[in-house]
């Protein structure tokens, strides 16, 4: 069948099984292999996209039932010149991720909880982390990471 | 250059923000699932579904004939054909017999004895096309008793014919004697059973890997998700393929977290590889979770009763141990050396016990092999002994942090009764930093307010102490050893003075891209930008020994100082010539050379364009170019040392238990970026508390399922379930490497769970709870409460 999408802004149109499922859309239709799969279980967030503004884990939504949908992957978030989005130095300047397998979901969530609760608070952040599992750095400079990211996403 | 030096160059303790991350941060890592390799085609392993049973047949007429299959393997086409694995580590039994090696085949070849042991290879054009034909794949298995506990082992139905009641070995390290005649003298003993719970490691990339081979030249390559590719070359091309190593190639790229488990080779790895040839194809495999979950090696399982013997005031005289530990269905790699050389030598922990006597015996069980997991043995060893002396102290009636001091070794070198020599450490030190900063003062009135809100407040401390960086090699040679412990680095400065470091260590996630580069930039007096690593290439890095242990930058980076070395005196000859002065007269700092007493200078970029344009060089002494290499193989292990104090509140209605407070001070000797060693504690902390109070790996003791087989069964760390931590260091430079640091990767997972658990028993004396192991789940800590009513 045939799905259309906006990926990061540019039209793809991709003939795919029925049972495909989106996070395979973006890794082996379009290449586009920054999203990540974790988990067999929808547990993990490391394969977490933005869907139409909000987050969702593409490892757990059929291509077609996204169809017609924007999508943001971690490659989109960038600006075209390769300045890293406010979430994205916020967790290089606060040392949030290690080996960076997580950090593709964790970053997309880290903006989805800004994006939706722009006032949430470290606890509230924790809890709002909950759906995104890394198993390198304890959390805590993710923590930081998103704090940072949150002031710097408002005065951007 | 000496530690003391180094520790004062610029870049050393500056918190270097990563190189690596803008790839990661942008999606543009290459973990090994993202490389899609031309004429590629996919595995899929089918796997037993029976804990232990014979395979009467296997039927793969309907699979071959399922569309897209190009082939199916199976044990029949390995058989006499390729080695089994080889595990790394020879332990001799205390009668002085060779420990039970049974073979591991690649594909299994009349057996299974685990859950998920592969039994067929599926190689189809596409991944669902491989998944459909591994369905289709007829198995017949006559089912036999499965035993998972360690302590069923002995009474179980034998996995293998060389082991007829399961038992790998007996092994013994102490002077029994002497233990037992200072035990017979004592004042007071103190006894305690414990339990080390089985954990799955579950690194956020599943293992994946892409089996490569080349007819024209005849070279095999191996994309593969591992923390040491020249091991797995090794171990693969010489003990499983009969390969010779020059025509087999194998690339760790992006590695999404290891944590012990990418260091083995697994019988996957070998496969794809072997297979590649007889397809003639690309192929590649890529674990699903439910399948890393019950094939990747996982950690601890260790049962075991210790006992302390002490005099009047509470002095440790003796220390007896006997603990079983639970090696799964095979040995895997290194899984032989855990229990005994990386646990039993860690065992007088930072005090001045002077006899130990330790006994292990190892298991065969109808698991999943058991390795080396974050720490490995030296968890187990922390978890036991730091256990054992809070006991004592209560038993004794003195506190936690009392009955430590008391034993605290004072002086290095200080020769332990079990074989290691620990060079330096400040263990008061270390205490008495983590007391302040735990704010141990103000922990009644906590705690006070704690029961006010019908909640019960408790405290647990843990001062671990760890080895890291195994060696010497020959030492480890007698100890039973099939490897050297060495590290390789080469630097190659090019003519306009950057620099490119290959280093045998390898980084998946520990950011030696960035610390590896202030090294070099440090030593050469070079941006930090100037420098890059490579790493995870058995073709572009000489040899390696890989990641794991903390040994990186203690054995990796010593590595490459002493190719730093290399290159400072070359280039101090070139210098020399260049300002036409003797050798002796050159120095060198911050990026320039001078002649003393002069006002001469030449910079460090100079002096490498010279190395290769050389014109005016004195090619009758000297080779051009500047390109070093160097082997280091340490004299002694590094002992990273600390105190971790927790605090723990436990609702008594539904045993919930929540870290409040966790503190952490830790010796890691010289620190080269701060924020990396200080995430590195982080990671480990939440491993370690994530042990103690959430994770546990159930098989089923009847039929051999694994129970916890998902992140929806086995209760991952999140983000919520920890409160921000408090740590700090203090720093006694390790006294034989030149940097003076000691390993930083594994400290938070050893020290912290027994300062959690002893924290849980602290809050729990007052409701009568004397014991209780790990994990401190709401369920399990409620049952202890009910049963002490």
């Amino acid at each position: 069948m045939q799905v259309q999408l906006k990926v990061n802004g540019k039209s793809a149109t991709v003939d795919v099984p029925p049972n495909t499922l989106l996070v395979q859309v973006l890794r082996e239709h379009l290449k586009l292999t920054g999203t990540h799969v974790g988990c067999d279980t929808a547990q993990c967030g490391a394969c977490t996209v933005i869907k139409d503004g909000r987050a969702i884990k593409s490892c757990n939504v059929l291509a077609a039932q996204v169809n017609g949908s924007e999508i943001t992957t971690i490659e989109g978030l960038a600006k075209p010149d390769g300045t890293m989005h406010p979430m994205q130095a916020a967790f290089k300047e606060c040392h949030g991720l290690q080996c960076g397998y997580c950090t593709t979901g964790m970053v997309m969530s880290a903006v989805d909880i800004c994006t939706h609760h722009p006032k949430a608070g470290e606890g509230e952040i924790r809890e709002l982390l909950e759906g995104n599992i890394c198993r390198c750095t304890g959390y805590q400079n993710i923590v930081k990471a998103v704090v940072k990211g949150q002031a710097d996403m408002a005065s951007a | 250059m000496g530690a003391s030096d180094f520790s004062n160059l610029p870049h050393i303790g500056a918190s270097v923000r990563r190189k690596e991350d803008y790839r990661f941060l942008t999606g543009a890592g290459q973990y090994t699932d993202d490389i899609t390799q031309a004429n590629q085609t996919y595995a899929v392993f089918v796997r037993s579904p029976h804990a232990h049973a014979n395979i009467k047949s296997i039927n793969l007429t309907k699979a071959k004939a399922m569309p897209g299959v190009v082939e199916i393997f199976t044990g029949k086409d390995i058989d006499g054909k390729m080695g089994g694995l080889p595990c790394g580590w020879l332990i001799t039994s205390t009668d002085g017999t060779p420990m039970k090696e049974p073979p591991h085949p690649i594909l299994a070849i009349g057996k299974v004895r685990y859950v998920g042991d592969q039994v067929a290879m599926v190689i189809a054009e596409t991944l669902t096309q491989a998944k459909n034909a591994a369905e289709a794949v007829e198995v017949d298995y006559d089912v036999l008793p499965a035993v998972v506990d360690v302590r069923d082992a002995a009474k179980g139905t034998a996995l293998h014919d060389a082991a007829p009641d399961n038992h790998c070995y007996k092994w013994a390290i102490g002077d029994k004697g002497q233990v037992d005649a200072a035990f017979a003298k004592a004042a007071h003993i103190t006894k305690l059973d414990l339990t080390n719970n089985r954990l799955v490691p579950n690194a956020m990339e599943p293992r994946a890997a892409i089996g490569m081979y080349n007819r024209a030249t005849e070279e095999y390559t191996l994309y593969v998700a591992n923390q040491n590719p020249h091991v797995e070359r090794l171990l693969m091309t010489a003990f499983v393929l009969g390969l010779p190593e020059h025509k087999v190639r194998v690339i760790a790229p992006d590695v999404g977290g290891g944590f012990g488990s990418k260091i083995f080779l697994y019988a996957e790895d070998v496969a794809l590889t072997w297979a590649a040839k007889q397809v003639n194809r690309n192929i590649k495999w890529t674990c699903e979770r439910s399948e890393s979950f019950l094939t990747d090696a996982h950690g601890r399982d260790h049962v075991s009763h210790a006992e302390m013997a002490m005099d009047k005031d509470g002095k440790f005289l003796a220390m007896r141990v006997h603990t079983d530990a639970n090696m799964g269905a095979y040995l895997s790699t290194f899984a032989s050396a855990v229990p005994t050389i990386l646990y039993a030598t860690l065992l007088a922990g930072q005090y001045t016990c002077p006899q130990i006597y330790v006994e292990v015996d190892a298991w065969f069980t109808n698991t999943a092999p058991v390795d080396a997991y974050r720490g490995a043995g030296r968890p187990e060893a922390t978890y036991l002994l730091e256990r054992l002396v809070s006991r004592c102290g209560w038993d004794l009636g003195l506190g936690q942090d009392e009955i430590r001091k008391r034993n605290f070794i004072s002086s290095w070198p200080y020769q332990t009764p079990v074989a290691l020599q620990y060079d330096v450490g400040d263990y008061l030190g270390c205490m008495n930093k983590a007391q302040g900063l735990a704010d141990v003062a103000g922990f009644e009135a906590r705690k006070k307010a704690s029961a006010a809100k019908g909640l019960l407040r408790g405290v647990g401390y843990s001062s671990y102490i760890e080895a890291c960086g195994i060696a010497p090699s020959n030492i480890a040679g007698a100890l039973g050893a099939r490897a050297g412990l060495f590290e390789c680095g080469e630097v190659r400065v090019h003519p306009t003075g950057s620099v490119t470091v290959f280093t045998g260590s390898h980084s998946h996630g520990q950011g030696h891209e960035t610390t590896f580069a202030q090294v070099v930039a440090a030593r050469l007096g070079i941006a930090v930008e100037s420098v890059d690593v490579v790493h995870g290439d058995t073709g572009r890095v000489p040899f390696g020994m890989g990641t794991y242990g903390s040994r990186s930058i203690s054995v990796g980076g010593a590595a490459i100082m002493k190719a730093l070395d290399k290159i400072e005196t070359k280039a101090k000859k070139i210098a020399a010539h260049l300002m036409e002065a003797s050798d002796a007269d050159v120095e060198f700092s911050n990026g320039e050379f001078t002649v003393k007493g002069t006002d001469k200078k030449v910079t460090f970029g100079q002096v490498a364009l010279t190395a290769y344009v050389p014109h005016n060089y004195p090619l009758d002494k000297l080779e051009p170019g500047l390109n070093e290499t160097a082997f280091y193989d340490p004299t002694n292990f590094t002992f990273p040392a600390g105190t971790y104090i927790c605090e723990v509140e436990v609702d008594p209605a539904t045993g919930k238990t929540r870290v409040d407070k966790f503190t952490a001070v830790d010796d890691f000797g010289t620190i080269i970026n701060p924020m990396i060693v200080e995430g590195q504690v982080h990671g480990g902390l939440v491993q370690g508390i994530g042990q103690a109070l959430l994770e546990n790996c159930v098989y089923d003791r009847e039929t051999g399922q694994l129970l916890t087989g998902s992140f929806m069964d086995y209760a991952m760390p999140r983000a919520d379930d920890f409160p921000e931590f408090k740590i700090d260091t203090i720093c006694t430079p390790c006294t034989h490497n030149p940097l003076g640091t000691k390993g930083c990767g594994e400290a938070g997972a050893i020290g912290s769970p027994p300062a959690v658990i002893n924290a849980v028993l602290d809050a729990l004396k007052g409701v009568g709870v004397k014991d209780f192991d790990m994990p401190a789940s709401p369920s399990r800590v409620w049952e202890a409460i009910q049963a002490a009513k």
